[in-house]
C-alpha cells in the first residue's frame, strides 16, 4: 500500500528524517512511535504531501507520489489540532471532501449521514465547531477524513488533546473503526501505551531514524536497541561485561557487580560489552529462593512506592546492583513487602534481553 | 418558604454602584459629546442658515441649501466621488490582499520588517509624498524621462504621457495614499488564520483556487471589510490629492465642500453638502450592517 524508500528530509543542517525505509500493508494499523522531535510529523507530512523528501521515494497504491501535490493524493489526514473549518457547520465540514470530489448531492447526503452515525455525532449536524466539546471535534475531524474513502488515513497525535478517560475510550473506538472500514491507518503518537493498545505494527523512531519495526508484542518483548527497550515500558538497562561462555549461556557481570547468565544466542556477535534489559515486572521476588529461575540472588528492598494496583520496589543486590521491580498489590492473604526487608530475587533467562552497547 | 429580607433598591450600595458606572462611561460620553455631537450640531445649524448680501451667515431656518445640493452639477460630483472612491477601494484590495497574505506567511522577523516597510511612508508628510508623485507623473517628470531614455516614447508612445491632472493621476494618488489602510487590517486577519485549515482543505482535495474561495476569503472577511471601509470612507472625501494631482478638471465632493468654506465662503451651503455626505455614509453603513446580519442569520 505504502512504500517509503530511503527517505531523508533536512531542515538546514538538521536531519529530521534520516534514511527511512518502511512498507505499510493494505488494511494495516501502523503506528509511528517516538519521543517529541524525532521526525514523526515530518514523515507523516511527506505522506500527505505537505513536505517533500530531499531524497528517497514514496509510493502509495503502486504510484510514485514523491512530488505529487496534497490535493491529488488519495490520502486524508486527521490533524493534531483537528483543523475544522470554523465557518462551516459539522455537516459542511464533513461534506467538504465529497464536495471537492463533485459527488452527486443525494449520494453526498447519504455518505455524510453514514459517517456521522459511524462516529456517533447524530443530532449535531448544524452546530459550528466552536459549539462542540474536544471529543466531539475529534470525531468530526475523523468523519471528515474518512468520508472521502481515502486509501490511507493519516493521524497525527489525534488523541493528545483529550483527557485520559476519553483518550482510552477513543483508542478502542478508533481501532474498532479501522477494522470495520478495513482502511490503512498510519497513526503517529509519542505515547507508548497508546501504540501498544492500537497497533498491528509499531515503527519506533529515534532522532529521525527508524529504530525498530514489528508487532507490538515483539517490540515490547524483544527490543532491538537500548532506546526501544527504554522507550516502551520500563526497563532496567544494565551494562554487562562478557566473562565466560558456559554451554548455551554466557556469564556476564552487570554494572554494580552482580554476575548472571544470559543466553549465548542473545549476545550481540563478538562484542565484549552489551546492555542487559530487564523489565521490572519480570523480576520475581520472594521470601525464599525462587524455583525455576536460572539466576537467583539475595537483595534488600531500599525503596517502596505505592502505585495503586502495583507496588514499585527498588532492590539492591548484595553484589551492589540495583533493580526496579514491580509487584502486584495483592490480596490481604499475601504479606506485602516492606522497605529494608531481605528478599530473594529470580530472573528467568528467557526474560533477559541483550541489546548492543550504545 | 422563608421570607426574603426586603430589598431596598435605593440602598447605598446600589447607588454607589450606579454612580461608579456613570464615572466609568463619563469619558466616553464627554468625548462623544465634544467631538461628535457638538460638531455635527454646529454643522446642521449652519446648513439651515443662509448667506446675506455681504456673505455673512444669517441664522434663519430655511432649506434652500439642501435644495441646491440636489442640483445635477453636485449630484454628478457626488456620483464621481463615489466612483473614484470605489475604484480606489477595488484597486487597493486587488493590490493589498496578496501583499498582506504574503507578509502574514513570513517568519516573524521578516514579517515585522515588511510591516515596517508598509508603514514607512507615514513618516513623511502626506503632502510631500503627493508632491513626489507630481514629480514622477509630470510630462517632464521621472516616468516620462525614464520612458524616453529607454526609447519607449518614440517607439511605443508617440509623445510624453500626459498623466498629471487626469482622473488616472487622481486614482494613482488615492491608491498610493490608502493602500496601507487596506494591507494592515487584511494582514491582521490573515496572520490569525490557522495555516492548518489551508492544509486541511488541500488535504481534502481542494486546489489552490478552491482553498482561496472556500477557506481563505471567508476567514479573512473581517479584515477585508475593515480595509474597504478604511479606504472608501476617507477616499470619498479626499480633497488634497484631487486638488494637487487632478487640477481643476477633476474635482470630487471633498473639493467642493473645501471650496465652499475656503474660497466661496458660503458656510451654509458647505455645511449642507457636509450633512448630506455624512447621511450618505450612515445610510450605506447601516445597510451593510443590516445585510451582514441577515446573512449571518440566514
Ligand atoms: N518547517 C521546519 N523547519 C525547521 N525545522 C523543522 C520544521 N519542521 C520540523 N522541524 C524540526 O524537525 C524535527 C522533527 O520535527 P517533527 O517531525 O515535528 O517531530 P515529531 O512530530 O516527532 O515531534 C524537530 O526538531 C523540529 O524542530
Ligand atoms: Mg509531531
Amino acid at each position: 500500500m505504502i512504500t517509503i524508500r530511503n527517505v531523508t528530509r533536512r531542515f538546514g543542517d538538521f536531519v529530521a528524517v534520516n534514511d527511512v525505509s518502511l512498507e505499510v500493508k493494505a488494511g494495516e494499523f501502523i503506528t509511528l512511535l517516538g519521543p517529541s522531535g524525532c521526525g514523526k510529523t515530518t514523515l507523516l507530512r511527506m505522506l500527505s504531501g505537505f513536505e517533500s523528501p530531499d531524497s528517497g521515494e514514496i509510493w502509495i497504491e503502486g504510484r510514485d507520489v514523491t512530488r505529487l501535490a496534497p490535493y491529488r493524493r488519495n490520502v486524508n489526514q486527521v490533524f493534531q489540532s483537528y483543523a475544522l473549518f470554523p465557518h462551516m457547520t459539522v455537516r459542511e465540514n464533513i461534506a467538504f471532501g465529497l464536495r471537492m470530489q463533485k459527488v452527486p448531492a443525494d449520494e453526498m447526503r447519504r455518505r455524510v449521514a453514514e459517517a456521522m452515525d459511524l462516529v456517533a455525532l447524530g443530532g449535531y449536524e448544524d452546530r459550528l465547531p466552536h459549539q462542540l466539546s474536544g471529543g466531539q471535534r475529534q470525531r468530526v475531524a475523523l468523519a471528515r477524513a474518512i468520508v472521502p474513502r481515502p486509501a490511507v488515513l493519516l493521524l497525527d497525535e489525534p488523541l493528545s488533546a483529550l483527557d485520559a478517560k476519553l483518550r482510552h475510550q477513543m483508542q478502542v473506538e478508533l481501532k474498532r473503526l479501522q477494522k470495520r472500514l478495513g482502511m490503512t491507518f498510519v497513526f503517529v503518537t509519542h505515547d507508548q501505551e497508546e501504540a501498544l493498545t492500537m497497533s498491528d505494527r509499531i515503527a519506533v523512531f529515534n532522532r529521525g531514524r527508524l529504530e525498530q519495526l514489528g508487532p507490538a508484542t515483539e517490540i515490547y518483548h524483544r527490543p532491538g536497541t537500548a532506546f526501544v527497550a527504554d522507550f516502551l515500558g520500563d526497563a532496567n538497562l544494565l551494562e554487562a561485561e562478557w566473562l565466560a561462555a558456559e554451554g548455551d549461556n554466557v556469564r556476564v557481570r552487570l554494572r554494580g557487580g552482580l554476575e548472571i547468565a544470559v543466553a549465548r544466542a542473545a549476545w550481540p556477535g563478538a562484542a565484549t560489552r552489551a546492555v542487559v534489559s530487564v523489565r521490572p515486572e519480570k523480576v520475581c521476588i520472594a521470601r525464599e529462593p525462587v524455583a525455576g529461575a536460572e539466576n537467583g540472588f539475595q537483595a534488600t528492598i531500599t525503596e517502596e512506592i505505592f502505585q495503586g494496583a502495583l507496588d514499585r520496589l527498588v532492590v539492591r543486590t548484595d553484589a551492589g546492583t540495583t533493580f526496579s521491580v514491580v509487584v502486584a498489590n495483592e490480596s490481604a492473604m499475601m504479606e506485602a513487602f516492606h522497605e529494608g526487608e531481605r528478599v530473594w530475587c529470580g530472573l528467568h533467562i528467557d526474560d533477559l534481553v541483550v541489546v548492543p552497547a550504545a | 418558604m422563608q421570607a426574603l429580607p426586603s430589598v431596598n433598591l435605593e440602598n447605598p450600595h446600589a447607588r454607589r454602584a450606579r454612580a461608579g458606572a456613570w464615572l466609568l462611561i463619563a469619558p466616553l460620553v464627554i468625548w462623544l459629546g465634544l467631538f461628535v455631537v457638538a460638531p455635527l450640531g454646529i454643522l446642521v445649524a449652519y446648513s439651515l442658515a443662509s448667506t446675506g448680501e455681504l456673505g455673512q451667515v444669517e441664522f434663519a431656518l430655511n432649506f434652500d441649501n439642501y435644495v441646491r445640493v440636489f442640483d445635477p452639477i453636485y449630484l454628478k460630483i457626488f456620483g464621481r466621488s463615489i466612483a473614484y472612491a470605489a475604484l480606489t477601494t477595488v484597486l487597493c484590495l486587488v493590490i493589498g490582499y496578496p501583499v498582506a497574505w504574503y507578509i502574514a506567511r513570513q517568519r516573524p522577523v521578516v514579517r515585522n520588517r515588511l510591516l515596517l516597510l508598509v508603514m514607512i511612508p507615514f513618516w513623511t508628510s502626506f503632502l510631500i509624498r503627493t508632491y513626489a508623485w507630481i514629480a514622477i507623473l509630470r510630462s517632464e517628470g521621472l516616468l516620462n524621462a525614464t520612458l524616453s531614455a529607454s526609447g519607449a516614447i518614440p517607439a511605443i508612445f508617440p509623445e510624453p504621457l500626459a498623466l498629471l491632472y487626469t482622473p488616472t493621476a487622481v486614482v494613482i494618488g488615492l491608491v498610493y495614499a490608502y493602500l496601507p489602510f487596506m494591507i494592515l487590517p487584511i494582514y491582521g486577519s490573515a496572520e490569525k488564520l490557522d495555516h492548518a485549515l489551508v492544509e486541511a482543505a488541500h488535504d481534502l482535495g481542494a486546489g489552490p483556487l478552491r482553498v482561496f474561495r472556500e477557506v481563505i476569503i471567508p476567514l479573512t472577511r473581517p479584515g477585508i471589510a475593515a480595509g474597504m471601509l478604511l479606504v472608501f470612507v476617507p477616499a470619498i472625501g479626499m480633497f488634497a490629492i484631487t486638488d494637487l494631482m487632478g487640477g481643476a478638471r477633476v474635482s470630487m465632493i471633498g473639493n467642493v465642500i473645501h471650496n465652499q468654506f475656503t474660497k466661496a465662503l458660503n458656510y451654509p451651503f458647505g455645511a449642507a453638502l457636509g450633512v448630506v455626505f455624512t447621511l450618505l455614509f450612515v445610510l450605506s453603513y447601516a445597510l451593510l450592517q443590516w445585510r451582514g446580519r441577515r446573512r449571518d442569520r440566514g
